[in-house]
């Protein structure tokens, strides 16, 4: 039962804390930039804003259009609740492995693809074509920098990798271990949209990848794809620290270990997403026809890893 | 009495039955009569190769058939799998056919013809007694039948269209080459066996040297790799599927490719008993390659039915990888990783032959309903077809990868045998595990973007041409076949539960080396002796529960007035026309250029000027075409000698009788002389 409700605070934690993540990854930015910013919080006053508003659809657009975020939402929300976050025996860790978890991912950005070419529009093609090109080329480096990871563990389970990892700490400094979390990150950057990949603060059509989709969307059905597109950076934010530094987790059930490991994910995450907003002061996003390369970079370095996995063991 | 008897017996009873009703019946109820009792052939069909799977051995023998070698059919678990995935893909295909040819139905296709009836029960019958022939010659026999039908069905609509007869010319030499192949090596091997019968075979394997084993295994793989599409030998496929009718294209599809896996399991596991592990990394090469290159092709097809085609390529390809690390395993005596890679090639057998079949019959119904199978002038589909387009949704989630489809499972199952073999040890693994794993993961991707391509644009948006704006809904009976498709594509994808454990049998009927797989649980798919597990039935409802809160959340948290239809983003410009929509071209542009190296595309762009000035543009005329590399690198030249080869043969040939008996005469001098002077 205590894993249920671990489970659900997982959900909770993540739901509540992401806008707060993008708020302070906002914040950061302006205040290097020059700009005083809008403050924190200012992510959940614009999600307020956006469900009072009334519910507009499209002419000509199909149910597609309005599951998508609802689609978007729930295989985020169940990923929050399956990744260890919090404790590494989740009771939902049978259920789904790390590739379950990724492909969870996949299914909701496709739903949102799929809404973009529904409007019919160019924007939203374009946006779509571009996404679905981008998902096509992460997905092979997400899974085999995955396959570097569980090759050691003899495991996919994600429960069973975070475990061995606070077993043997001296397994996150290995070449596996750096060459398979650089992947990762460049993978996740790729996937949640941020620059050097697509710039979230542009609408230029030359460049907007993410945005260009979700063009048509607004008040409740907007606010829901920008709050499960906060939430998947939280979530891929958090898988890759707890991947790579698992430390803080609660490994027994209780209020004070859990207490524990909320305010240790909560650090973790916060570190990483900073790194991320002030990294993206000083980057250039690149050409869209630059990135392929970029990716195809750290598809090298997760098949590195795996190579490296079996031979430096 | 043996269910596996008596369904075999009413299937081919009815298979017979309906070739001669659509000999005597009228026109009018023709399509009608053999499609139903195509079905009942299909589904006893079912019957048969699931009591096969279950343990009801058959044995028939039947010396005076066939003079020679006699009929001789066994049906174990092995081919009672692939009978029961024949016949669930028959029943489909033979119920939506009953609406697809009927000559009452949109453009009268001439389908209801009587030679298209005659042959298609036949074709369905040859199919079913492929994996049940225990004898070299009962085997060939049931194999060329399968593909003259087949072939006779593929060139069904050669008067409508001029690509079909080329289709079929293209579909005709690849098959008999194929069945050369295959003749050759299995006729090698009976020359080393006291008799033609498997059981024989089976016994004498033991004896012969490796490298006639080779030369077996080579020779019978080229066969069945063409029949199953694999590059290099797949030049065929995508063209002879999609110019067949929709659900001889689901048969051929869905069904005819699997024997070809069959035929390698057959014969690389059961009769040569696994042999070297270079035979099993050739298999697991050529799978790789013709995953990624299937899907990339695929990504690129404008035509909805060559993209299918092309995924069919990729599909047998991932099944191959399944069956090459299989027999990898086993080489190297890992019974455990043998079992499970095997069971996940299998499942994808079934996976594949389920949501295939649902696409290619959706497919058939678009092509019906609106004449075209160019996705660059469909879309709006959703408003005209809801109930095909929510099946083709279905079909193309299933075929993506992605949760809640049936491919996500068999892929799952599959690199879980591939992550886990790195450990099974030796360099060989460690090189070629992560390569594996790397096409499938890479083939997963592309697979992602050509389903959200043939359905987003295909079906969603608005109309493109006239023809799709005017499209309406398929009849009953095609509706009722693709959701009987769409029911076993759900089915297999939130419960595997119920199938891995029912193949535990039929990969133990592959060879002693391989370890029938368990996988425990009613719910969860929890994987035996190597840590592993997954349940899908879970994830949907955890995903509908999550749904369902977030529509809740919605209903307290939102506003609450109701929806309001409002106008797209136009830029202020006017009213947005179909013209301005993404087409299939150009969503798949960004991965062309990506591929450019692989994928060597042809553009032309033509800029006619204005006369007065250069600087203004008249018009521009842009031509894009993404060529099969493979065909044009390695056929056209070969095509090109055989060309000349003939040209220069034209010499000899002039009309005159007297020089061909002058011919005749020198030739016979000639080897006279030659015996004369070697003897």
């Amino acid at each position: 039962m205590t894993g249920v409700l671990v489970a659900a605070l997982q959900v909770v934690v993540v739901a509540g804390g992401s806008p707060l993540l993008v708020g302070a990854m906002r914040q950061v930015r302006a205040r290097l930039e020059g700009r005083a910013g809008p403050g924190v919080a200012q992510p959940w006053r614009d999600l307020r804003k956006l469900l009072r508003k009334e519910p507009l659809t499209p002419r000509g657009t199909t149910e597609v259009f309005r599951l998508a975020p609802v689609l978007l939402m729930a295989t985020t929300l169940v990923v929050a609740a399956v990744v260890p976050f919090l404790t590494n025996a989740t009771p939902l860790g049978p259920v789904a492995d790390l590739f379950a978890v990724v492909a969870l991912l996949s299914l909701g950005a496709v739903a949102l693809a799929l809404a973009g070419i529904d409007t019919g529009t160019a924007f939203g093609g374009m946006g779509a074509s571009r996404e679905v090109t981008i998902i096509a080329l992460v997905e092979p480096t997400l899974l085999v920098a995955i396959f570097a990871l569980s090759v050691r563990v003899g495991s996919t389970n994600l429960g069973d990798i975070v475990t061995s990892t606070l077993h043997d700490p001296a397994l996150v400094i290995s070449p596996v271990s750096l060459l398979a979390a650089l992947a990762f990150a460049v993978a996740i950057i790729a996937e949640t949209g941020r620059l050097p990949v697509d710039n979230p603060a542009t609408h230029l059509e030359l460049t907007m990848v993410h945005e260009a989709m979700v063009l048509e969307y607004a008040g409740p059905d907007l606010a829901l794809v920008e709050w499960a597109s906060a939430m998947r950076l939280a979530v891929f934010l958090g898988l890759l620290a707890n991947l790579f530094a698992p430390w803080g987790i609660a490994s027994l059930a209780g209020p004070l270990p859990v207490a524990v490991a909320v305010a240790a994910l909560a650090g973790k995450v916060a570190v990483l997403g900073l790194a991320l907003a002030v990294g993206e002061v000083f980057m250039a996003k690149l050409r869209l026809f630059r990135v392929p390369e970029l990716l195809a970079g750290s598809f090298l370095l997760a098949l590195l890893a795996v190579a490296a996995s079996y031979f430096l063991a | 009495m043996n269910p596996a008897a008596v369904g075999l017996g009413l299937s081919l009873g009815a298979a017979a039955v309906a070739s001669v009703t659509a000999l005597v019946c009228p026109d009018r109820v023709r399509p009608l009569l053999v499609g139903l009792l195509a079905a009942v052939s299909g589904a006893a069909g079912v019957v048969a190769g699931v009591a096969g799977m279950a343990g009801h051995r058959l044995a028939v023998t039947l010396p005076d058939l066939l003079p020679l070698f006699g009929i001789r059919l066994v049906l174990d678990p092995l081919g009672g799998l692939f009978m029961a995935a024949v016949g669930g893909v028959a029943v489909a295909a033979a119920v939506f056919g009953i609406g697809y040819t009927s000559p009452q139905g949109r453009g009268g296709s001439g389908l209801h013809r009587r030679a298209f009836q005659v042959v298609y029960p036949l074709f369905v019958a040859a199919m079913l007694l492929v994996p049940a022939a225990a004898s070299i010659g009962t085997f060939l026999v049931c194999w060329e039948l399968m593909a003259v039908t087949s072939l006779l069905l593929v060139l069904a609509e050669h008067r409508r269209r001029p690509a079909v007869a080329q289709a079929g010319l293209w579909y005709a030499v690849m098959t008999h080459l194929g069945m050369v192949a295959i003749l050759v090596g299995l006729v090698l091997f009976a020359a080393h066996a006291p008799g033609g019968s498997f059981a024989a075979l089976r016994d004498a394997a033991g004896e012969l040297s490796p490298l006639v084993r080779g030369v077996v295994f080579v020779a019978t793989l080229i066969g069945f790799a063409s029949k199953s599409g694999v590059v290099p030998l797949h030049v065929w496929l995508p063209r002879a599927h999609p110019e067949a009718p929709s659900h001889v294209s689901a048969l051929m599809s869905a069904a005819m490719v699997n024997l070809g896996v069959y035929g390698i399991v057959r014969v690389g596991f059961d009769l040569l008993g696994v042999g070297s592990r270079w035979w099993w990394v050739l298999v697991l090469t050529l799978g790789a390659v013709s995953a990624v290159y299937g899907i990339l092709q695929a990504a690129m097809s404008t035509d909805l039915k060559r993209l299918l085609g092309y995924s069919t390529t990729e599909n047998m390809g991932l099944v191959l990888v399944g069956v090459g690390a299989a027999g990898m395993f086993a080489a190297a005596g890992n019974q455990v990783l043998a079992g499970l890679a095997m069971a996940a090639a299998l499942l994808h057998v079934v996976n594949h032959a389920a949501f295939k079949t649902l696409l290619f019959l959706s497919a058939g119904s678009v092509l019906h309903a609106t004449g075209t199978r160019d996705l660059d002038e469909l879309g709006g589909l959703r408003a005209r077809m809801p109930a095909t387009t929510l099946l083709f949704g279905l079909g193309a989630l299933a075929a993506s990868a992605l949760p809640l489809g049936a491919a996500f499972v068999s892929e799952w199952l599959l690199l879980q045998g591939l992550i886990h073999g790195v450990a099974a040890g030796g360099v060989a693994f460690a090189v070629t595990m992560p390569v594996a794993v790397a096409a499938v993961a890479l083939t997963a991707g592309l697979a992602v973007a050509s389903f959200v391509k043939a359905f987003g644009v295909g079906f969603l948006a608005r109309p493109r041409s006239a023809a799709a704006e005017n499209a309406t809904e398929s009849g009953p009976t095609m509706i009722g076949a693709m959701g009987l498709a769409g029911a076993a594509c759900v089915a297999l994808a939130l419960a595997p539960t119920v199938l891995v454990p029912a193949l535990a049998p039929v990969v133990g009927a592959a060879g002693p080396l391989l370890d029938s797989p368990a996988a425990q649980g009613a719910l969860t798919l929890r994987l035996v002796a190597v840590a592993g597990s997954l349940s899908p039935l879970l994830l949907a409802a955890a995903l509908l529960v999550a749904a369902l809160a977030v529509v809740l959340l919605l209903r307290f948290v939102a506003d609450r007035r109701t929806r309001r239809q409002a106008r797209l983003w136009d830029c202020g410009a006017g009213p947005l026309s179909a013209r301005m929509e993404y087409t299939a071209t150009s969503f798949a542009e960004p991965l062309q250029r990506v591929f450019d190296d692989v994928l060597a595309p042809e553009l032309d762009v033509d800029v006619t000027h204005v006369q007065e000035s250069r600087y203004l543009v008249d018009s521009v005329e842009y031509r894009a075409r993404v060529p099969d590399r493979i065909e044009r690198r390695l056929y056209q030249p070969v095509l090109r000698l055989v060309d000349a080869w003939g040209q220069a043969g034209r010499g000899l040939a002039n009309g005159s009788v007297h020089r061909y008996l002058g011919y005749g005469f020198y030739t016979l001098v000639g080897l006279l002389v030659l015996l004369a002077v070697t003897r």
